[in-house]
């Protein structure tokens, strides 16, 4: 415990900062301490956390994908677009899947080959996939999801040992995810790279393709979301790319401590950020607190766990790396 | 035979394949040298403003299309929209623009955006306040959302691109609850005020207000960006942190003052959107941050800071209005529009990022451009020549003063009380007091490298400083700067109003200073690279301190270096280096202004000119010619190859190692020549310096001064007395 104190880092205080919420919430609210409820609680995050486990991937890497959310929702559409018009439901899903591979193999070789800085590569390449797919692959912003799927929908509605299906996912995603980055060559190839580019090329390291791996990793774990989801609600929107989501992704990524200077962190710290963005949300919607004013509350948590971990690592200007934002 | 053997033998071939003189070939080379100025690419190119071509390419072309495939683009009407939007994302474009010069990033522009018109909506609709007090309150509410990005950023040290995201998040939520709660109120109000429909719709000299207000902004922010204090903090910030805080700038105020500059800037934007639109919705400023960021690195403004300007976040802007409006008029299907914008984003930071990396690789490939230059066979200097350049050992017994004192004395000259001045590598004066000369001690430290030296009525040393200008040092050793600049001639690409590498001075009987500046293409430490180009880049510039102004007089020689007036007082000699010969330029009398040659075709490359006691003048040769370069000066193409493949080590350029003295008269006759043949006392001569019988020899290799006794020396003459008339 006292080393667990003594050692605090932005993990550890989101970790805190969850549990004192989950005890607050449990004595407060009535009824937010039942199986139920919890159970509805992980279904509500479980997407948003599929998607911070797959971006956590880039992060780690000094990367980030402000495409995710496009290639996401693009990728599914197509998929259920071209199932509706006609083609085999597993042929349709490979080659969404393939749409959203390209897209990870296209950022990844803007930033690893081009050497054009991730936010602005993949600030573009959203644009495009946004602006391509609507234009050349779907006819409308929403795609329904058509009984053809047939038992697809059990991904987003099925429940499994009582447990639905998207928590199950998300799990199983996390551990593929962890499991990865702890213990293949790629992963430990991913936090070398994000810890220190130069250093991990004299090394010998295939900075390039590890770069492009990762992009091709988190456009996969993208796709696999946007499966959930649209499975989940029925339709794909193609409108999120225009939304908060992104932001709200890279929020839960960075809330549990993952640097967005590369190189610390892991899957369980997306675990955690996003336990305490679920376990709020919950307990602001018994509370029925306005989704406006939750955003606010929310962006102030955020606020607090930066000012933190600031202050616990602060930085400094001797080591400041050049365009570190 | 390995490879870089076979292309040595290759070039040789070629050089050896030089087109005989005379030749048609020669003619042709000559006239390309002569009148195709391919020089001027590099000088183009290492101007900063450079970097703009590319935006500005783009937005003609951007321009050009739609113009070409949309009916009516450029109606009034539609150009007056869209101008007036312009204006709007303009402003906010601008401010994102000081933020990612200095270092940073602003997420948050949308929500502060659409704060502002939300303000300005209820402010006006709801509580009918003047127009003026509405835009105060709305610049100042924006401006303070910018001053807590800018504290948490700036002071707190918090990562930019997350804690503006966090407020993007909150204010949008703030906005969304105060929509919920006051939408009706607001839509529902009237504000009837002819100045607010001025401002929302009205035109300035048929521009749009926003746009005229935003083209003034422009022109000050570039002058508050490029010529204050401010501006050059944040430029200094943005290209490197540590450096910028090692030399004690504040970075935290540095930083935060960027983030209220922003949000002022948004605030204005918003004001005149709430003008335009009055749209009390919840859609406005929505993605504006994406927007901004795609117009600024559309622009050319590098992420990372450092590197940017108005004019850049002025393109950037237009060729993201453009696109967005041409989009939506062309008709285009949903989505072509993000499609173009990224695609036009991706090829322009594409671009960006390696325009920054490869910029000085290809600056340096293409700077360098040698000329034709033709000289004609040299004449002989062996021994048993008939001439006056035979060498011989009259520098032999010459005896050494301030043997590891002295660092590079590329000049001396002697006050009216006969001490001795230098001037030494290490950017000191040395001082050798009289009689003996035996101690030198520091007697100024000016800097840079003290070049050619003259003294003046009162014994003030007048000294070129190489890097520097021209300074002068008084008998207590005060040093003063006399000019580091001169008048900008009205055709030249580089910046030639700075002084680079002035080399020699002399002073006219009414005080006129007249000095060389070696070349305006190169600093000091790349004269071998101006040596290879032989281009005419040098000129003789005038400072006259009753007026204190100063003048270039002559333009186009070729590495002039030294300078001595003549003995009337009505003209200066000159020495051009790399075009072995002396001139004479014309200060005085019929002739003023004029330049006639006076000896050319020197065996070697003259360097400083002096007065001797018998009328005559002394001239230094630092380094002998070799057939290899002449020839080579006449194949500029082998030039240019050489200076980008093989290290500058190995080029072939003049040797300064070993050179002479020679005497010549005033109508340039060679009277005789003095060799050091053993090259152990002083084979390295930039300048001599006769004094009361001796000759006192300096080189800007050596580590020491030579002092010869003259054998026909006037022994009781010196300088300061033969041009001032002291004893």
């Amino acid at each position: 415990m006292r080393s667990f104190l003594h050692n605090l880092n932005q993990e550890r205080i989101v970790f805190l900062l969850f549990l004192a919420i989950f005890v607050a919430f449990s004595v407060i609210l009535p009824g937010f301490l039942n199986a139920n409820n919890l159970v509805l609680l992980l279904q509500g995050i479980s997407v948003l956390g599929i998607l911070g486990v797959g971006l956590c991937v880039v992060v780690i890497g000094r990367g980030i994908d402000l495409s995710m959310v496009a290639t996401m929702a693009l990728s599914v559409a197509w998929a259920l677009q071209l199932n509706i018009d006609g083609m085999n439901l597993y042929l349709a899903l490979a080659i969404g899947l393939g749409g959203a591979v390209l897209v990870g193999l296209a950022n990844g070789a803007l930033i690893a080959y081009a050497e054009i800085p991730p936010l602005f590569a993949t600030l573009a390449s959203g644009a495009c996939v946004y602006g391509f797919g609507r234009l050349a692959l779907i006819h409308s912003d929403l795609v329904y999801v058509t009984p053809a799927v047939g038992d697809l929908t059990l991904l987003g509605q099925g429940r499994f040992l009582s447990i639905p299906m998207p928590v199950i996912v998300f799990a199983v995603i996390a551990v593929i995810v962890g499991l990865v980055l702890r213990y293949t060559k790629f992963g430990r190839f991913t936090y070398a790279v994000g810890d220190n580019y130069a250093t991990a090329r004299v090394s010998g390291v295939p900075v390039r393709h590890v770069i492009l791996g990762q992009y091709v990793l988190t456009s996969t774990v993208a796709f696999v979301a946007g499966i959930t989801q649209a499975m989940a609600v029925s339709s794909m929107n193609t409108r999120i790319s225009d939304t908060l989501l992104i932001y709200e992704v890279i929020l839960v990524v960075v809330l549990g401590g993952v640097g967005l200077s590369g190189g610390r962190g892991g899957v369980r710290n997306v675990i955690v950020g996003t336990l305490l963005i679920g376990t709020f949300l919950n307990g602001m919607t018994i509370l029925d607190v306005q989704y406006t004013t939750q955003n606010a509350i929310k962006a102030l948590i955020l606020l607090i766990a930066i000012i933190a971990d600031t202050l616990v690592n602060p930085r400094d200007e001797q080591t400041a790396q050049h365009g570190d934002i | 035979m390995n490879e870089s053997a076979a292309n040595a033998a290759t070039e040789a071939g070629n050089v050896a394949s030089a087109d005989p003189k005379g030749s048609t070939g020669e003619a042709l080379v000559r006239f390309r040298y002569k009148w195709i100025p391919t020089h001027i690419f590099g000088e183009l190119l290492s101007k900063p403003w450079i970097d703009n071509i590319v935006p500005a390419t783009i937005l003609l072309l951007v321009v050009a299309y739609f113009g070409s495939t949309v009916p009516n683009f450029f109606l009034h009407g539609n150009v007056m929209d869209g101008t007036r939007q312009i204006g709007e994302l303009g402003f906010v474009v601008i401010g994102m623009m000081f933020v990612v010069v200095g270092g940073g990033i602003d997420l948050s522009v949308g929500s502060n955006f659409a704060l502002g018109n939300i303000l300005a909506l209820a402010l006006t609709n709801v509580f009918g306040l003047p127009v003026p007090v509405v835009f105060v309150a709305v610049v100042a509410t924006c401006s303070f959302i910018g001053l807590i990005n800018g504290i948490l950023v700036g002071y707190f040290k918090l990562r930019a691109f997350l804690t503006t995201l966090v407020m993007l998040i909150g204010l949008r939520a703030l906005v969304d609850t105060i929509l919920l709660k006051y939408a009706l109120t607001i839509s529902a109000g009237y504000y009837d005020d002819d100045f607010w429909y001025f401002i929302g719709d009205g035109s300035v000299l048929g521009m749009p207000t926003s746009l005229a207000l935003f083209l003034v902004m422009a022109v000050a922010m570039h002058m508050v960006l490029s010529r204050t204090r401010l501006g050059w903090h944040i430029m200094a910030v943005g290209g490197s942190r540590r450096s910028a805080h090692n030399a004690g700038i504040s970075l935290n105020r540095t930083v935060c003052i960027s983030y209220v500059i922003c949000g002022s800037f948004v605030g204005v934007s918003a004001f005149f959107y709430a003008a335009r639109l009055g749209n009390g919705g919840s859609y406005p400023g929505v993605g504006l941050e994406v927007l901004a960021l795609t117009a600024v690195i559309v622009g050319g403004i590098s992420l990372g800071g450092g590197r940017g300007s108005v004019v850049k976040a002025v393109i950037g802007t237009m060729i993201v209005q453009i696109i967005s409006l041409g989009v939506v008029q062309a008709g285009l299907l949903s989505g072509a529009g993000q499609l173009v914008l990224g695609l036009i984003l991706l090829a322009a930071i594409g671009f960006n990022v390696r325009w920054v990396k490869n910029q000085d690789k290809v600056l340096s490939r293409v700077y360098m451009s040698p000329t034709y230059f033709d000289l004609p066979a040299a004449p002989s200097t062996a021994q048993e020549a008939d001439s006056p350049y035979a060498s011989n050992d009259r520098l032999g017994d010459v005896e050494v003063i301030g043997l590891d004192q002295v660092d590079g004395a590329e000049d001396i000259v002697f006050d009216s009380s006969d001490n001795l001045f230098c001037g030494d590598r290490r950017g000191n004066i040395m001082r050798f007091d009289a009689p003996d000369y035996d101690t030198g001690r520091v007697f100024a430290h000016i800097g840079g490298h003290p070049l050619g030296m003259a003294v003046d009525d009162k014994d003030r040393i007048v000294v070129c400083v190489g890097g520097m200008g021209l300074y002068r040092v008084d008998q207590s050793a005060n040093v003063e700067k006399l000019t580091d600049e001169t008048n900008r001639s009205l055709f030249a690409i580089i910046d030639d109003s700075r002084l680079r590498l002035t080399d020699d001075c002399d002073i006219a009987p009414d005080g006129r200073i007249f000095f060389s500046e070696a070349t305006i293409r190169f600093d000091m430490s790349s004269w071998p690279s101006d040596a290879l180009e032989s281009r005419a880049s040098g000129r003789i510039v005038c400072y006259d301190p009753k007026r204190d102004i100063t003048r270039t007089v002559a333009r186009g020689l070729t590495f002039p270096n030294g300078i001595t007036l003549s003995f009337d007082g009505q003209s200066i000699l000159f020495a051009e280096s790399w075009a072995c010969r002396i001139s004479r330029y014309w200060i005085e009398g019929p002739k003023a202004g004029k330049i006639e040659r006076v000896v050319e075709n020197l065996p070697g490359y003259p360097d400083n000119i002096n007065r001797a006691s018998d009328g005559t003048y002394w001239l230094a040769l630092m380094g002998m010619r070799s057939p290899a370069l002449d020839l080579a000066l006449r194949v500029p193409g082998f030039r240019k190859r050489m200076s980008q493949e093989i290290s500058n080590d190995e080029w072939l350029y003049p040797n300064l190692n070993t050179g002479c003295i020679v005497r010549f008269t005033e109508d340039g006759q060679i009277i005789e020549s003095l060799w050091d043949k053993s090259g152990e006392n002083h084979p390295m001569i930039t300048s001599m310096r006769e004094h009361k019988g001796r000759l006192y020899i300096g080189g800007i290799f050596n580590n020491r001064i030579g002092s010869l006794k003259l054998k026909s020396g006037d022994p009781n003459w010196t300088g300061p007395a033969s041009y001032w008339g002291k004893a």
